[in-house]
């Protein structure tokens, strides 16, 4: 623990049916710590993004937001306690251009900014990762990566105090990749507090402080990236038995 | 403001003076033709307020309107006419809201389904206390308001929506809307209140067209639930609407003028085929103009400007 909590998730389940999806997870995530949940495909991970973000509603449990207890609020009220997130598929807003898709997180929500301040704003964010010059295009001219920083400027604009990256870093090519783990290495530096869903163990490694790692919806480990990935227990639900 | 909006607003100005001067040509048909335009106009353009953003298509539009038009033809016997268009409007805004709660969570076709049988339950519920407790299965309204009036209040009450429509725009209120329409998931994440959102416009869009049926009620003399609940009358919004380009604030007007002009000479022509007639310009709207006039004008003229 390296500060005060910024999220805690106590035995939180989601049910849906008969499928237990997250089974009673519980952890801890610190002030300025970016935490890397992992584990393999189908095991919760998007899930419990889901479900501390508020687009879905536990079933049991209990998450608490800065002191706030946020278990059974809106993904609206969630977000103005200051918590933003992208989406695993990127979500953008089609009929408008760049610069209102990435104004959007930021006059509803933590910051409530409006006209020049606003756009004064969105255009810094836009710098900041690094789509100054596509101010004004429309969203279908630009690529995936440049889809997935605009997303990534709309979660800043809030000024969130958690930020969840769902799986930001998937679908890049190698130099992509590196930009992208550069960008979060920079929020980071800003001091910012950052649940990081991912696959590829390269930025999990230089990027996380602490993991928690998943598997058919129960937590099978917690500790810093080199301990869990050395985890049997962690192998073997990534590659099976025989290699544990 | 810059120079642009202040010229627009002038322009603007000067042809709704142009405009209301109409009825002092002197031509019966064409004032009767003006009031018919002006009564589009108004539902339409509300209308497009809550379904131009947000993409859900209402056709409870008629349900207000019969709803305005049974509170003046129950009520103008016991109090003054003005005060039963305000009691209309706060009628249907009450309604509106009570509605879009319950309502605004289905999406898609369910709330377009939703709102069409409102408007046949409100019919049934209208005619069912008329053969109960009253005594004949329609309503007078007599007073001594000529068509001449009855233009320049619809007039007047287009203006409201049109500044009303014009400051949602500009506002965050206008952002969210827009926001919602394109990504609902977006919407809640960036901490918008979207059932808030949505149920303010459909109070102010079901408004209206409840006031506009009080406004209107006066013309018909003898209200009956068939004339005021017309289903006819929500979807010639929808299709004005949908003509002129329900995205743009001036979208319906452009695409109310032209149909009134054609509805008219349609239904003059083939008396007996006019459903038939709205059914196939709905379909050659839909495939020769998706995004409406408006649609076709924002794509053309700055091509034309760029040329000359």
């Amino acid at each position: 623990m390296t500060g005060i909590s910024a999220l805690s998730v106590r035995n939180v389940t989601k049910n849906f049916g008969g499928l237990i999806a997250v089974n009673e997870i519980l952890f801890e995530v610190a002030e300025h710590e970016v935490l890397g949940l992992i584990g393999p495909n189908g095991s919760g991970k998007t899930t419990m993004m889901n479900l501390i973000s508020g687009a879905l509603k536990i079933s049991s449990g209990n998450i608490r937001l800065f002191g706030h207890d946020i278990s059974h609020q809106s993904a609206s009220k969630i977000s103005r306690y200051g918590l933003a997130r992208t989406f695993q598929l990127v979500r953008m807003l089609s009929s408008m251009t760049v610069l209102e898709n990435v104004s959007a997180g930021g006059v509803f929500g933590h910051r409530k900014l409006w006209g020049s301040d606003l756009e004064a704003h969105a255009h810094d964010m836009l710098v900041k990762v690094g789509l100054g010059a596509a101010t004004h295009q429309p969203i279908y001219a630009l690529t995936y990566i440049d889809q997935k920083r605009v997303e990534l400027a709309r979660a800043l604009m809030s000024d969130p105090r958690l930020l969840l990256l769902d799986e930001w870093l998937a679908g890049l090519n190698p130099s992509e990749l590196q930009i992208g783990i550069d960008l979060i290495n920079e929020l980071r530096a800003e001091g910012r507090t950052i649940i990081i869903v991912e696959h590829v163990m390269d930025a999990i490694r230089s990027l996380c402080d602490r993991c928690v790692v998943m598997n058919t919806g129960i937590k099978i480990a917690e500790g810093t990236p080199q301990e869990v990935l050395a985890d049997e227990e962690v192998i073997r639900a990534y590659l099976g038995d025989d290699h544990a | 403001m810059t120079t642009r909006e202040v010229r627009n607003f002038i322009i603007v100005i000067m042809l709704f003076v142009l405009v209301a001067l109409i009825p002092l040509g002197g031509s019966g048909y064409w004032l009767s033709i003006g009031v018919t335009i002006a009564t589009y106009m108004v539902l339409s353009t509300s209308w497009a307020l809550f379904s131009g953003p947000t993409h859900y298509i209402s056709l409870a539009t008629g349900a207000f309107y019969g709803i305005g038009m049974f509170v003046v033809g129950g009520g103008i016997e016991v109090l003054p006419y003005w005060s039963l268009v305000l009691i209309a409007g706060c009628i249907g805004a009450v309604l509106a809201a009570l509605i879009g709660l319950a309502t605004l969570r289905l999406s898609g076709v369910y709330f377009v389904i939703f709102t069409l049988g409102l408007a046949e339950f409100v019919r049934q519920i209208v005619t069912w206390i008329q053969t109960t407790m009253g005594t004949s299965s329609g309503l007078y309204v007599l007073t001594d308001l000529n068509d001449t009036i009855i233009y320049w209040e619809l007039l007047a009450l287009g203006a409201i929506v049109y500044l009303v429509g014009w400051w949602i725009n500009r506002s965050r209120l206008g952002f969210a809307l827009r926001i919602i329409g394109n990504d609902e998931v977006v919407a809640v994440h960036s901490g918008i209140n979207t059932a808030y959102a949505k149920v303010i416009l459909f109070v102010f869009s079901g408004t209206v067209a409840t006031i506009v049926g009080a406004l209107l009620a006066p013309r018909l003399s003898y209200i009956e639930s068939n004339i005021a609940f017309s289903p006819m009358l929500s979807f010639i919004v929808v299709i004005t609407a949908l003509l002129g380009g329900a995205q743009k604030l001036w979208g319906p007007i452009v695409g109310v003028i032209p149909f009134m002009l054609v509805w008219d000479f349609l239904s003059a022509t083939f008396p007996n085929q006019t459903t038939l007639m709205l059914g196939i310009c709905f379909l050659l709207i839909v495939y020769a103009i998706p995004n409406g006039f408006a649609g076709l004008i924002e794509k053309y003229v700055p091509k034309m400007q760029g040329r000359s």
